[in-house]
């Protein structure tokens, strides 16, 4: 398996309180293509800090992220947000859709970005919804949608742009446990077909139990890196 | 689909877009009518003094207009005549014999100016005829005059007396001459209700010992807007050592500046008005980002650029500015149409006052296309310029902040 995501030495320090805090402290972690990866760990531990920084949405204070061998570390802001665009796929918590958009038009508008046809993002879009058992529900827009089914939207929709990899923040925080389980099975189902690499966070015990690889945090730092 | 996105995002709180684009056109149906009013009270302003009076161009002897004396009167000859009247865009030609006369009857004794005119012409350019309210109007060659309405209320004369005249004539000459007079004319401004006489140009030429001599060549064009360029075409034509042109802004220099002054002022309310409607406008433009900044975060975290985006909300603003401003212009141009072919009149007491100065006791409306464009203008500059904030705060914006809870 190849590498896919190299962090060497990354730290993030906040000093908007008297004491600083070490968010994410001297960390290396390597995920390699395929993986399916649980960042896990209790609330403050440095689950977001993580993944922001390994997403290229926000700055390490030192050390630098490699991904597919292409240091993002010192990228420029535009060069960064248009290599997210190519090569990684956003679940957030929550609120991850265009409100004025429908299901449909928000997975055609990361390809749009993209600046692919028309015809292509249409049946591709379908696609996507589809597999993600959201095919009745194409023109509806974020609001008309439960918790569960905006998660799978959005998962579409970070698969639109056929990423390198999907990185996930709780997405399941906001669910309860039947849509939980759901959007668990089809992400790990695409995972195993499609061989997609998630690299995702959570806290729910139901969620880690899915996961192939497990890294455990504590006050920003591994403390333990298991597979399964 | 970004359209799109801009056109739903705009109507996503329908109320406060519908009370920004209400305030627009608001603010733009004010500022119309507003302008309307004052720019058409220029226009009767200038039409009274310009169009009714001096004419829009005139022709003098070069020196005349700093020393308006007899002396500095000047031939029209043919050639100069062939200038004038071949040039393009030149309706009419006026000639004119002006000077100073003192004008007595029985106990009573007025200075008074003299208009030697040829009547039909003169006729039409300033259409005195209709202002007679007693008496009738000079024939080509009378040897009788008109007398404004104050100037023959203070001599207390009536049609058919005979008045004197006393003044001097060209190089010294003495003049003097009985006059009867053959009509009484009401005139719109009081400087010449109570000065003016006209009188033939050949009885002027008489009196004034002055044969074929006049003083001005007043000019009716076709339109008031071509001035300058005829005034410099005329100016290309003749020798400016024996003749000048002037323009009506330095024929009624003093009208000329009262009108930019009260415009200034009018302009001042404007802004004024506009900064109001500027205020709500900004209102609207920052709440419009301020409540999005987890959205538009989520959008630069997937990849979507900061120009596209600010293009994005630059869009939702310019929809609302030009729908305001559309409504606006959709809402006054019919009520202004109207007020232009069915004016207001001013109530009955000011009325009588405005009308014994001759002029109709009406608020003119102006339909002059600038008063509509310039609103346009006004408020898209100002959209432009606030809509700076929003995109700043796009600019400046960090994903993961905007993105925190
Ligand atoms: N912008 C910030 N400013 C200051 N402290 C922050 C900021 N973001 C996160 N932190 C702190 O960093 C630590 C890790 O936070 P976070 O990565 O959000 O943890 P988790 O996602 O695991 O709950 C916490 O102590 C949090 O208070
Ligand atoms: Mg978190």
């Amino acid at each position: 398996m190849a590498t896919l995501i190299e962090a060497t030495g990354i730290s993030k320090v906040y000093h908007k309180t008297t004491v600083p805090v070490h968010a994410v402290n001297n960390m290396d972690l390597t995920i390699e293509e395929g993986e399916f990866t649980a960042i896990v760990g209790p609330s403050g531990c440095g689950k977001t800090t993580l993944l922001n920084i390994l997403g290229g949405l926000d700055y390490p204070s030192s050390g630098k992220v490699e991904i597919a061998g292409v240091d993002i570390t010192d990228m420029k802001d535009r060069d960064l947000i248009d290599f997210r665009l190519s090569n990684i796929g956003f679940v957030f918590q929550a609120y991850n859709l265009i409100p004025v958009l429908t299901a449909v038009e928000n997975v055609e508008f990361i390809m749009l970005l993209q600046k692919k046809g028309k015809k292509e993002r249409e049946v591709r879009a379908r696609e996507l919804l589809i597999q993600m058992s959201m095919g009745d529900k194409l023109d509806s827009r974020p609001g008309e949608l439960a918790g569960g089914q905006q998660q799978r939207v959005a998962v579409a929709r970070a698969l639109a742009s056929k990423p390198r990899f999907i990185l996930a923040d709780e997405p399941t925080a906001n669910l309860d446990s039947a849509s939980t389980e759901n959007l668990l099975n089809l992400m790990s189902q695409i995972n195993t077909e499609q061989h997609t690499t998630f690299v995702f966070s959570t806290h729910d015990q139901r969620v880690m139990d899915k996961a192939k690889r497990l890294v455990t945090l504590q006050d920003g730092a591994i403390i333990s890196d298991t597979r399964r | 689909m970004f359209f799109t996105l801009a056109w739903r995002n705009t109507w996503r709180n329908k109320r406060r877009s519908l009370i920004t684009v209400l305030s627009i056109t608001f603010a733009v149906l004010l500022a119309c009518v507003m302008r309307s009013l004052q720019i058409g009270s220029y226009e009767r302003m200038i039409d009274n003094s310009v169009r009714f009076y001096t004419g829009y161009i005139q022709i003098h002897k070069n020196g005349y207009w700093d020393d308006k004396v007899i002396d500095n009167s000047f031939k029209y000859d043919t050639s100069l005549q062939r200038t004038v009247t071949t040039m393009h865009g030149v309706k009419l030609d006026v000639p004119r014999l002006e000077s100073f006369a003192l004008t007595s009857f029985r106990s009573q004794t007025k200075g008074a100016m003299v208009m030697g005119v040829d009547p039909q012409r003169e006729n039409k350019l300033t259409n005195v005829k209709e202002k007679i309210v007693r008496g009738r109007f000079l024939q080509e060659d009378d040897e009788g005059i008109l007398l404004g309405e104050g100037l023959a209320g203070y001599l207390k004369v009536q049609i058919g007396d005979t008045v004197t005249l006393l003044s001097q004539g060209f190089h010294g000459a003495n003049a003097a001459g009985l006059f009867a007079v053959r009509g009484i004319i009401r005139f719109a401004l009081p400087q010449q209700n109570n000065q003016l006489i006209y009188m033939s140009l050949p009885r002027a030429q008489w009196f004034y010992a002055a044969p074929e001599l006049i003083t001005s060549i007043a000019l009716l064009i076709d339109k008031p807007a071509h001035t300058t360029r005829i005034v410099s075409l005329l100016k290309s034509k003749t020798d400016s050592n024996q003749i000048e042109i002037m323009g009506w802004r330095d024929l009624v220099p003093e009208l000329v500046q009262s009108i930019e002054l009260d415009n200034l002022s009018g302009k001042v309310m404007l802004w004024v008005l506009y900064l109001v409607i500027g205020f709500g406008m900004f209102g609207t433009f920052l709440m419009m980002a301020a409540e999005r900044q987890y959205e538009f975060g989520v959008m630069l975290a997937v990849g979507m650029r900061r120009i596209r985006l600010q293009a994005v909300v630059f869009l939702e603003i310019s929809l609302m500015t030009v729908l305001g401003v559309l409504l606006g212009i959709t809402v006054s141009l019919p009520i202004l149409t109207y007020f232009y072919y069915n004016p207001i009149r001013y109530d009955e007491e000011a009325a009588k006052a405005i009308e014994s100065f001759g002029v109709e006791a009406i608020y003119p409306f102006s339909l002059d296309p600038v008063i509509f464009t310039n609103q346009a203008y006004a408020i898209f500059i100002m959209a432009i310029v606030l809509s700076a904030y929003p995109i700043w705060t796009i600019y400046k914006m960090k994903v993961v902040e905007s993105m925190r809870p």
